[in-house]
C-alpha cells in the first residue's frame, strides 16, 4: 500500500484519503466486486511469476545441480550423464522450461523427490498437518496476546507496561528463534541442567496411537515447547503493528469528539479506537505469513517437528533439490494467496478503503 | 575536500562550502546520536565487537580453532582455563566465540552494503523518474517483498553451495526490497523541495539531479537503514549457518556455525549451557546493538518521529 503525497494530490483523493465520502459512480454495488477482480488478476500475475522464478533458480541458476546430487557418492560419467537424461537437464533451457510447465500446470506434478524416492506433492501432503497445527496454535496465541499488549501499550504510552513491552519486543525481534528455541528447550525438557519436564523432540510417543485420546493429549504435550517458542517468535509482531494502528487511531479527530461526548475513557477505547485499529492489524497477520513459515522453518529443525521446516532441513541436507523446488513454490504460492485474503479482507471489512 | 576562504567564488570552493556544511551536519548527528541512551549504548557495543573481530584471530591464532590440536575434554563444563567450557572436540568455547565475531560481522556488513547498493539504486530512480518506470519498479519490489524471505535465501544458498561469499551475495541480494521502498517516499519528499527546481532549471542532467542532489540528502537516512540491514543479514546468516548452511571453512566459523555444531552434537541434552547460550547472546547482544543504532539514528534524522 502506498501512501499519497499530501501536498501533490488531488482534492478528490485527500477527500478518500482522510475517509470523506466521495461518492464516484463505481462505488457503492460494483465496489467489492471489481476490488476482488483486480486483487485476483494481480495474485495471478504473481503466481506466474513466481513458477516463472522458480524455473530460473533450479533450471539456470544451479548450473549442474547432478553435481550436487552426486556430492557425497561416486558415480562415473556415464552414470552421471544418465542422471542428467532422467532429470531433463540434457535437453535445452527451453525445451526444459516447456516441460517443467507441462508437467505442472497439466500434470501436477513436481516430480519425483531423489531422498524419499516418492512423488514430491505426496512427501509434502504427508507433512503440512503438523505444521498447520504448530503454526495456527501458535499464530492464535500470540495474535491474542500480541494485540492485547499492544493495545495496552499504546493507551498507557510512555507508562512503564508501555516500555517494558517495547523493549521486550526488541529484544525478542534480535534473538534468533532457533537459538530461542534451544534455550526453551535445554532448560525445560533437557535433564541436564533442566527441569526435563517435556519431552525433547518429535510430534508423538513411539509407544501410543496418535488416532485416540491419548495420542491426542500425547501430541499436545509434545507441542507445548514448539508453541511456547512460536508463540515468543511471532509475538513482537502483533504486538509492534497492534500499538502502531493504535497510535495512528489515536490521533484522530473522531476520538477527540468521543472524549468531548464525556465518554468514559474505557468506552472510547473499547467501541471506538480498538476496533478501527484492529481491522488493518488484523490482516496485516495475514500479510505477515512468510515472516510466519521462516519461523516455523527454524523452530521445527529444533524440535524434530515432523512438518515441511523440518521437511526443508531434510531437503537442503540431502540436497534433494525436487523437494526443495516444490516447497519453494508452495511457501511462495501460499504467502500470495495468503496476501490476496487479506486484502479482500481488508477491502470488504473496510469502508475507508476504495481504490486498491 | 580541505574548506578554502578563498574571496573568489571558484567552482571547487564553491563545492567546499556545501561540503563544509554537510561535513558539520554529519558531526552533529553524531553527537546528538551520542547523546541518545539507546545510540550510545550501540555505538559502544558495536565498538567492542569491531574491537574483538579484529584483534582476536591475531592475538589467538588458528591453533585453538584446531580439531587436532584441541587441548580440553569434549563437554567440559565451564572453569578457570575454559570459561565458557569446550565444545565438542575439546575447544575452548569462549576463544571460538572471539573467533566468530569476525565472520559474523563481515557477513553483516558486507552483505548490507550490497543490499543498499541495490535498494539505493531502485528506490531513488523510481522515485526521481515516476510514470512507468516508478511503477515497474515498485510492481517488482512488491513481488520481491512477497517472497518469503528465509525460505528463499535457503533455496539460493543451498542451489549456490556454501561459503563466507556467497552467503554474502545471497543476503546482498535478498534484503534491498524494503529499503528501495522506504527510500522512494524520501526522494519524493526531496524532489518537491525547491533547490530541485532549481537544479532542473539550470539544466542539470537526471544523474546529476540523483547523485548530487538527491542522493546526499536521503544519504542519512541509508545509513539508518544500513544498520537495520546488517541486524537483519546477521539473523539471516546465523539461520542459514544452523540450518547446515554456513561456510565449511574452519576460519569461518561463525556464531550460528558453532550453535550448529552445538545443537548436532547434543549440547542440549548434555546441558553444556556455556556452549549453547554464548553464542546466542553474542547474536542478540550484537544485533541489537545495530538496532538501537539504527533506532537512535532515526530518531535524530527524523524528528517527526520522536513523540512515538
Amino acid at each position: 500500500m502506498t501512501t499519497l503525497p499530501i501536498e501533490s494530490a488531488p482534492p478528490e483523493a485527500l477527500s478518500r484519503a482522510s475517509g470523506g465520502r466521495s461518492p464516484s459512480p463505481r462505488s457503492g454495488r460494483w465496489r467489492i466486486p471489481i476490488l476482488i477482480a483486480r486483487r485476483l488478476v494481480g495474485a495471478i500475475l504473481s503466481l506466474l511469476a513466481i513458477v516463472l522464478f522458480n524455473f530460473f533458480l533450479f533450471n539456470v541458476i544451479s548450473s549442474n545441480p547432478i553435481r550436487a546430487l552426486v556430492r557425497n557418492r561416486h558415480l562415473d560419467a556415464a552414470a552421471q550423464a544418465q542422471l542428467r537424461h532422467e532429470f531433463g537437464y540434457d535437453k535445452s533451457k527451453w525445451n526444459q522450461f516447456l516441460d517443467y510447465c507441462n508437467q505442472l500446470f497439466l500434470h501436477h506434478n513436481l516430480g519425483i523427490s531423489t531422498y524419499f524416492t516418492r512423488p514430491v506433492w505426496n512427501v509434502i501432503a504427508d507433512r503440512i498437518w503438523p505444521t498447520v497445527l504448530l503454526v495456527g496454535v501458535s499464530t492464535i496465541l500470540s495474535s491474542l496476546i500480541g494485540t492485547w499488549i499492544g493495545i495496552k501499550g499504546a493507551w498507557e504510552r510512555g507508562s512503564a507496561f508501555d516500555k517494558i513491552s517495547n523493549g521486550i519486543s526488541v529484544t525478542l525481534y534480535s534473538v534468533p528463534e532457533f537459538w530461542l528455541g534451544l534455550v526453551i528447550l535445554m532448560f525445560l525438557a533437557g535433564d541436564q541442567v533442566g527441569l526435563g519436564w517435556f519431552p525433547l523432540g518429535g510430534i508423538y510417543d513411539d509407544d501410543v496411537n496418535p488416532a485416540s485420546v491419548a495420542g491426542w493429549i500425547n501430541i499436545g504435550w509434545h507441542l507445548v515447547l514448539p508453541g511456547l517458542t512460536l508463540t515468543l517468535g511471532y509475538l513482537a509482531q502483533y504486538q509492534l503493528v497492534m500499538r502502531s494502528s493504535m497510535l495512528d487511531e489515536m490521533a484522530q479527530d473522531y476520538v477527540q469528539t468521543a472524549r468531548a461526548k464525556g465518554l468514559r475513557d474505557l468506552a472510547v477505547r473499547r467501541h471506538h479506537v480498538v476496533p478501527n485499529a484492529l481491522l488493518p492489524a488484523m490482516t496485516q497477520i495475514f500479510l505477515y505469513f512468510g515472516f510466519v513459515i521462516s519461523g516455523a522453518l527454524v523452530v521445527e529443525t529444533v524440535y524434530s517437528w515432523p512438518g515441511l521446516g523440518l521437511l526443508t532441513e531434510t531437503a537442503v541436507s540431502g540436497a534433494d533439490f525436487p523437494l526443495l523446488r516444490g516447497l519453494f513454490l508452495l511457501f511462495t504460492a501460499s504467502v500470495i494467496v495468503f496476501n490476496l485474503v487479506a486484502d479482500v479482507m481488508l477491502g470488504i471489512l473496510d469502508p475507508r478503503v476504495r481504490e486498491l | 575536500m580541505t574548506a578554502t576562504d578563498q574571496p573568489t567564488i571558484a567552482p571547487h570552493a564553491r563545492g567546499s562550502v556545501v561540503w563544509r556544511r554537510r561535513r558539520a551536519a554529519a558531526a552533529r548527528t553524531w553527537f546528538e546520536l551520542w547523546a541518545e541512551p539507546q545510540g550510545k549504548a550501540g555505538v559502544i557495543v558495536l565498538g567492542i565487537a569491531i574491537l574483538v573481530a579484529v584483534l582476536a584471530p591475531p592475538l589467538l591464532g588458528q591453533n585453538v580453532l584446531s580439531i587436532i590440536a584441541a587441548t580440553g575434554r569434549p563437554f567440559q563444563s565451564p572453569s578457570l582455563h575454559y570459561p565458557l567450557g569446550t565444545d565438542e572436540y575439546g575447544r575452548s568455547v569462549l576463544s571460538l566465540l572471539a573467533w566468530g565475531a569476525r565472520p559474523s560481522l563481515i557477513i553483516g556488513f558486507s552483505a548490507a552494503i550490497i543490499a543498499m547498493v541495490i535498494g539505493t539504486a531502485i528506490g531513488v530512480s523510481s522515485g526521481h523518474y515516476g510514470g512507468w518506470v516508478d511503477t515497474v519498479l515498485m510492481r517488482f519490489d512488491d513481488w520481491a517483498l512477497n517472497i518469503p524471505f528465509l525460505p528463499l535465501v535457503i533455496v539460493l544458498q543451498a542451489l549456490l553451495g556454501r561459503g563466507t561469499d556467497k552467503t554474502i551475495l545471497v543476503l546482498g541480494i535478498t534484503s534491498w526490497p524494503g529499503t528501495a521502498r522506504i527510500l522512494r517516499a524520501q526522494v519524493l519528499s526531496v524532489k518537491a523541495r525547491p533547490f530541485m527546481d532549481r537544479a532542473r532549471a539550470l539544466g542539470a542532467s537526471n544523474m546529476h539531479q540523483m547523485v548530487k542532489h538527491t542522493l546526499p540528502n536521503i544519504m542519512p537516512l541509508v545509513l539508518a537503514n544500513t544498520t537495520i540491514t546488517i541486524a537483519g543479514a546477521i539473523l539471516a546468516e546465523s539461520t542459514l549457518a544452523f540450518l547446515g548452511l554456513g561456510s565449511p571453512s574452519l576460519n569461518a566459523t561463525s556464531w550460528g556455525s558453532m550453535l550448529d555444531g552445538a545443537f548436532t552434537a547434543g549440547a542440549v541434552s548434555r546441558g553444556a549451557w556455556a556452549y549453547l547460550l554464548a553464542p546466542g547472546l553474542a547474536i542478540a547482544i550484537v544485533v541489537l546493538a545495530f538496532t538501537w543504532c539504527g533506532n537512535a539514528l532515526e530518531k535524530v534524522l527524523t524528528p517527526r518521529l520522536q513523540s512515538r
